[in-house]
């Protein structure tokens, strides 16, 4: 402790001597996960530890201002879409270059794009890009890449759609329409993701597999005064109430995996609790799916009487508070969340009402599939008492994720998922990111993640229809079809919307910021952004 | 012995290749599937036809099974589904310290049962062996998770004395094979008192006894020795659970180990570091318990080289 | 009858014994001793804050994290996990002291095949299995009563055999066989009598080890499914809270510490009564 202290005195006394060199100090920080970095290549990464790696790592056309949703150009000076809502144009700045030291040109962007959806890649991310022309020949293995993007001038890059897509701007924002050099990626040879070469705001310096990962800022990075620190180290294979432990004696800064149920209380009633809790919204629903293909959950009166039956105030207690009972499919936070949307109140009366309409007056035998993560299953323990209290007996089989997605993509598998832990969170902030997989016919098939099996064709047209909308000024108008479309799925009540996680990370009392920027609705963690105080 | 050596290798070939067998097998039958896993979900059936069709998964059990061989036979474990990288890349990033870590750990639990476990046989029905005794059914007793963060917490938040987390000085090991020797020397306590009793009880001891050799030249010479052979056998099983589930211990320690990466592939359906992580430790259990058959006679000399 | 009553002379066995009796007879007798329904998640039973109930006043041990109460569980568990620990542990010691004895006994081709196969099961993931059998088969007490006989009969096989060989090679072996004796009597009363200590070491050990590999078989989907109460899984499912509520790891813990214990006293007093070198003697 004293040598600590000793430190201290003796940079503050740096400090005010050199007022200039104190700004370099002290701007490394360290970041801790339980699982290990598997890949920040950026047409392959995808769950939500890497992804705001990758989204530091490298640089993309759009991107979004610093804790919020809003859409900004960001490789692109400037972008003009046409009245058709058909073709897109792109201006790229001029003079920014990889980490490599070349200059990005427009070619690099087609073959980025080229690579997420070229299945030889084997990544994530193609079904994104599916209304851009010639998707379909390369989805399917052809040669030739998308005849859709061209590139006119080195700094001109025009997308040709089949369709009109009024999310593609936000496609245009995540992590697999990253710009990346295909010279680095051909020389790593299937090992890009770790050794990324790209433009953003920090460089891999060093990855020592299964321990560490550092980053370092990219000197070169094209806006000016960004990122705002130095460097931070990505610690691994950290267990969460460790990583607390040293975070509370100051090893640690940012605690990645959030605060476990079991430290939860003790550090929020903490003298330092609230300064160390960073606890925000964020784009989250967890539901339970009723297969609507799987007796008797056919029945819309069975649906909804289990509507009725869940207690999400217990629930949201059990979470320790760190959610809201949720109402609808959206989560509050997301454009087309109905604020006078009622839903399905708590009623055991109703419940049984509904039960007995349906010719199931003392219930019935079904299963709950939960994964075997805490709190998953103590949740899904909490969702089969109350389905007790109206007669329906629910075996719950907690599993691994892995065969749990597999149960739900089986047709006439698994009757009810608890979603938790493999909830949706949004990809991009907009409400049609709610609806293709999960709620739509095209996810109700064979491996598909519409686990209710959900598939109202009135609806996927309206859908349509509102994507279609892609000129900003009827932006108001499409949200407005979205939310209708989302209210009138949960008549039909294919899911029990439950709760509304919030996340919540932990950080050490040096580190300064808005809540907003630990907890980016777009990217978890915006490294870009975070400072030390 | 060259003859039965070269016998023995040829058999560990065969266990090895049995175990990939079934071990691809249960893979095959696990109803997850990797190209729907890989193509994420906002896939259409297109993409994860030709992702699977990349993957070689779309050809018959046995042809997968064939190219996975062929590949093993030059070295090659292919390539993690998951993060790209070639498995061996991943696998020999991690293995100096499951080695290290269980070196150490096995150390501390032969160090521990032993000295205990003669101390409680020479004092039997005293108390100083019914507290060795009660002691070592703690250890067994104790869940792994809970007594890791004991230790962490006294030891290293509390006084300080050991770093909290990490891989590479000596400092850093000194908790991780506490905790896995205090829990496991229970085992080798009960072996090494059990065995020894049955010769301290034999005829010829308590006649070597009543001619006066004394205490130390019969524990040494002529006790010890008898629970030698468990205790090896013990090592080489011991080997098998150090190579495959030590995840808790891992984790709780930040160790850099097998365990963590084995756990995370399962989670992910990553068949190829499933695979990977399998074969090595079937690897080193199968040299382990090899070594252990090979050694036993060279210690007991009445154990014929069959 | 003897047996029996050499065993009533020891105090440290009728200790065990009296643990083991009252282990079994709260078991058996779980739904008329237990104050509460042990799947009851009480609304009283958590905290405003959502946190268990510490022991005390109503709730005797306290309550776990989602309101239920901790004896209630630990009462019903006990039957989970007495079977789980007798059942699948003995299975397992059996099988390992039988495959163990054969093998060193015979030797030859026929011990090799046996040995190489229990080498073949060791060096295979039993992690693995568990998952695969999760998620093929509806998860039940006896399927994983087997997995775990199946997973730990090859530890004690291993040592059986090695243990074995050691003695086939004993002068008194030897004159058993030049004497002309079958295979089987040298086996029964000449063999297994020296290898009583080993399985007993672990029986008694294995039974604590047992019901803490229940837990982690349940938590992969493969054992006792919620809310169904195992000591394992009581444990398991709050052992991040140690810190926050102790008892609902220590409670848990000490009854499987105690049970294993008693188990071994009991195993002890039976082997100083059974075991050759000793009789007569005691």
């Amino acid at each position: 402790m004293f040598k600590r202290w000793l430190l201290g005195t003796a940079m503050a006394t740096a400090a005010l001597l050199t007022p200039l060199a104190a700004s370099a100090e002290g701007k490394d920080i360290v970041v801790t996960y339980k699982d290990d970095i598997t890949t920040l290549d950026p047409q392959i990464g995808y769950d939500w530890v890497n992804w705001s790696m990758i989204k530091s790592l490298f640089s993309r056309l759009m991107d979004y201002e610093p804790g919020t949703a809003n859409l900004v150009p960001s490789l692109a000076e400037s972008f003009d879409v046409a009245p058709d809502g058909l073709t897109y144009t792109f201006k790229l700045h001029k003079g920014v270059k990889f980490s490599n030291g070349r200059e990005i040109v427009a070619s690099d962007v087609k073959y980025s794009i080229e690579r997420a959806v070229d299945p030889k890649t084997q990544g994530p991310g193609a079904g994104f890009f599916g209304a851009i022309d010639g998707f379909d020949d390369l989805a399917a293995g052809k040669d030739g890449g998308l005849k859709g993007i061209e590139t006119p001038d080195d700094s001109t890059v025009v997308f040709k759609l089949t369709r009109p897509d009024a999310t593609f701007l936000h496609v245009l924002a995540i992590n697999f329409a990253s710009v990346v050099p295909k010279e680095a990626v051909e020389a790593a040879g299937g090992d890009f993701g770790k050794k990324p070469v790209g433009s953003g705001t920090f460089l891999l310096k060093d990855w020592t597999i299964g321990q560490k990962l550092v980053f370092e800022r990219n000197p070169d990075y094209f806006v000016k005064d960004m990122p705002k620190i130095d460097s931070f180290t990505v610690e691994v294979g950290q267990e969460p109430l460790v990583a607390l432990l040293r975070l509370q004696k100051g090893e640690v800064d940012i605690a990645g995996d959030g605060i476990p149920p079991a430290k939860f209380l003790e550090i929020k009633n903490s003298p330092d609790g609230a300064q160390m809790i960073v606890d925000g919204e964020q784009l989250h629903t967890g539901y339970v799916t009723l297969n609507t293909k799987v007796k008797p959950f056919d029945d819309l009166k069975v649906r909804q009487a289990v509507n009725h039956a869940i207690n999400k105030e217990r629930i949201v207690r059990i979470l320790n508070g760190r959610a809201t009972p949720a109402k609808e499919i959206l989560p509050p936070l997301m454009p087309g969340y109905d604020n006078d949307y009622a839903g399905y109140d708590y009623s055991v009366e109703k419940a049984k009402a509904l039960l007995a309409e349906a010719g199931h007056p003392d219930g019935f035998e079904t299963v709950l599939y939960a994964t075997n993560t805490d709190p998953q299953p103590r949740i899904a323990q909490a969702i089969q008492q109350d389905l007790a209290a109206i007669g329906v007996k629910a075996e719950i089989r907690a599993l691994a994720q892995g065969n749990v997605i597999a149960a739900g993509g089986t047709e006439g598998e698994a009757p009810m998922i608890w979603s938790g832990g493999m909830a949706w969170i949004a990809d991009f902030p907009d409400p049609s990111n709610f609806y293709g997989p999960i709620l739509g016919c095209g996810g109700a098939v064979q491996g598909g993640w519409n686990w209710s099996w959900y598939c109202n064709a009135e609806l996927d047209e309206r859908a349509v229809a509102a994507d279609s909308m892609s000129d900003p000024a009827k932006g108001a108008e499409r949200i407005a079809a979205w939310k209708s479309i989302f209210t009138d799925a949960m008549k039909d009540a294919p899911w029990i919307p439950v709760t509304n996680e919030r996340r919540v990370v932990a950080k050490s009392l040096r580190m300064g910021g808005e809540n907003n920027i630990y907890i980016d609705p777009t990217r978890v963690i915006n490294y870009d952004a975070i400072f030390v105080k | 012995m060259v003859i039965l050596l070269c016998k023995r290798l040829a058999q560990a070939f065969l266990i090895l290749l049995g175990v990939a067998a079934i071990t691809f097998v249960l893979l095959y039958a696990l109803p997850a599937d990797p190209a729907r896993m890989i193509a994420g979900r906002s896939a259409t059936a297109q993409t994860v036809a030709s992702i699977r069709h990349e993957l070689g998964l779309d050809q018959p059990l046995l042809v997968q099974f064939w190219t996975y061989l062929t590949g093993l036979l030059q070295g090659d474990l292919g390539r993690s589904y998951a993060q790209k990288t070639e498995v061996w890349t991943l696998i020999a990033a991690r293995l100096p310290a499951t080695l290290t870590l269980m070196a150490a750990g096995i150390f501390v639990e032969v160090v521990l049962g032993i000295t205990f476990g003669t101390i409680a046989a020479v004092r039997r029905g005293s108390f100083v062996d019914r507290l060795v005794m009660t002691a070592s059914f703690v250890g067994v007793s104790a869940p792994q998770f809970v007594a890791a963060l004991l230790l962490l917490y006294v030891f290293a938040v509390t006084l300080g004395w050991f770093p909290m987390s990490g891989y590479g000085s000596f400092a850093h090991i000194v908790l991780p094979a506490l905790t896995l020797g205090i829990l496991g020397a229970g085992w080798y306590a009960r072996m090494v008192r059990s065995a020894m009793i049955e010769v301290l009880n034999q005829d010829y001891v308590r006649t070597a006894r009543a001619k006066g050799l004394s205490s130390r030249r019969i524990i040494f010479r002529h006790a010890l020795p008898n629970a030698i052979l468990p205790i090896i056998a013990m090592i080489g099983i011991d080997i098998g659970q150090f190579m495959g589930g030590v995840v808790v211990v891992e984790a709780v320690y930040g160790w850099p180990g097998i365990g963590q990466l084995a756990w995370q592939a399962i989670q992910q359906v990553d068949i190829p570091i499933i695979m990977g992580v399998t074969l090595t430790s079937a690897l080193a259990i199968v040299a382990g318990n090899l070594l252990a058959d090979l050694i036993a006679p060279v210690i007991d000399p009445r154990i014929r080289t069959s | 009858m003897t047996v029996l009553r050499s065993l009533f002379r020891q105090p440290s066995a009728l200790f065990g014994l009296a643990v083991v009796l009252v282990v079994v007879v709260l078991a058996l007798a779980a739904p008329l001793v237990a104050p509460f329904n042990p799947d009851e998640q009480m609304f009283d039973g958590l905290t405003l804050e959502g946190a268990p109930m510490p022991p005390g006043g109503q709730f005797l041990l306290g309550t776990d994290t989602l309101g239920r109460d901790l004896l209630s569980r630990m009462l019903y568990g006990a039957r989970t996990s007495l079977i789980i620990g007798l059942v699948a542990n003995g299975i397992a010691v059996a099988i390992g002291l039988f495959i163990g004895i054969v093998a060193g006994y015979l030797r030859g081709f026929m011990g090799n095949v046996l040995m190489r196969f229990t080498d073949l099961m060791m060096a295979f993931p039993a992690l693995l299995l568990a998952i695969v059998l999760a998620a093929l088969m509806k998860p039940s007490l006896w399927i994983v009563a087997m997995v775990i006989a199946l997973v730990n009969w090859v530890q004690v096989a291993r040592i059986v055999y090695t243990e074995t060989r050691g003695l086939v090679e004993r002068d008194f072996i030897m004159a058993e066989r030049s004497l002309g004796a079958g295979h089987g009597r040298i086996l029964l009363l000449h063999i297994l009598p020296h290898l009583i200590p080993t399985a007993i070491v672990w029986g008694t050990l294995g039974i604590a080890t047992t019901v803490l590999l229940e837990a982690t078989l349940s938590f992969l989907g493969i054992g006792v499914q919620p809310p169904q109460p195992s000591w394992g899984n009581i444990i398991f499912e709050s052992q991040s809270y140690f810190q926050a509520a102790p008892w609902l790891v220590f409670f848990p813990g000490m009854v499987i510490l105690l049970t294993a214990l008693a188990f071994n006293l009991v195993g002890d007093a039976l082997r100083d009564i059974l075991d050759p070198t000793q009789r007569g003697r005691g």
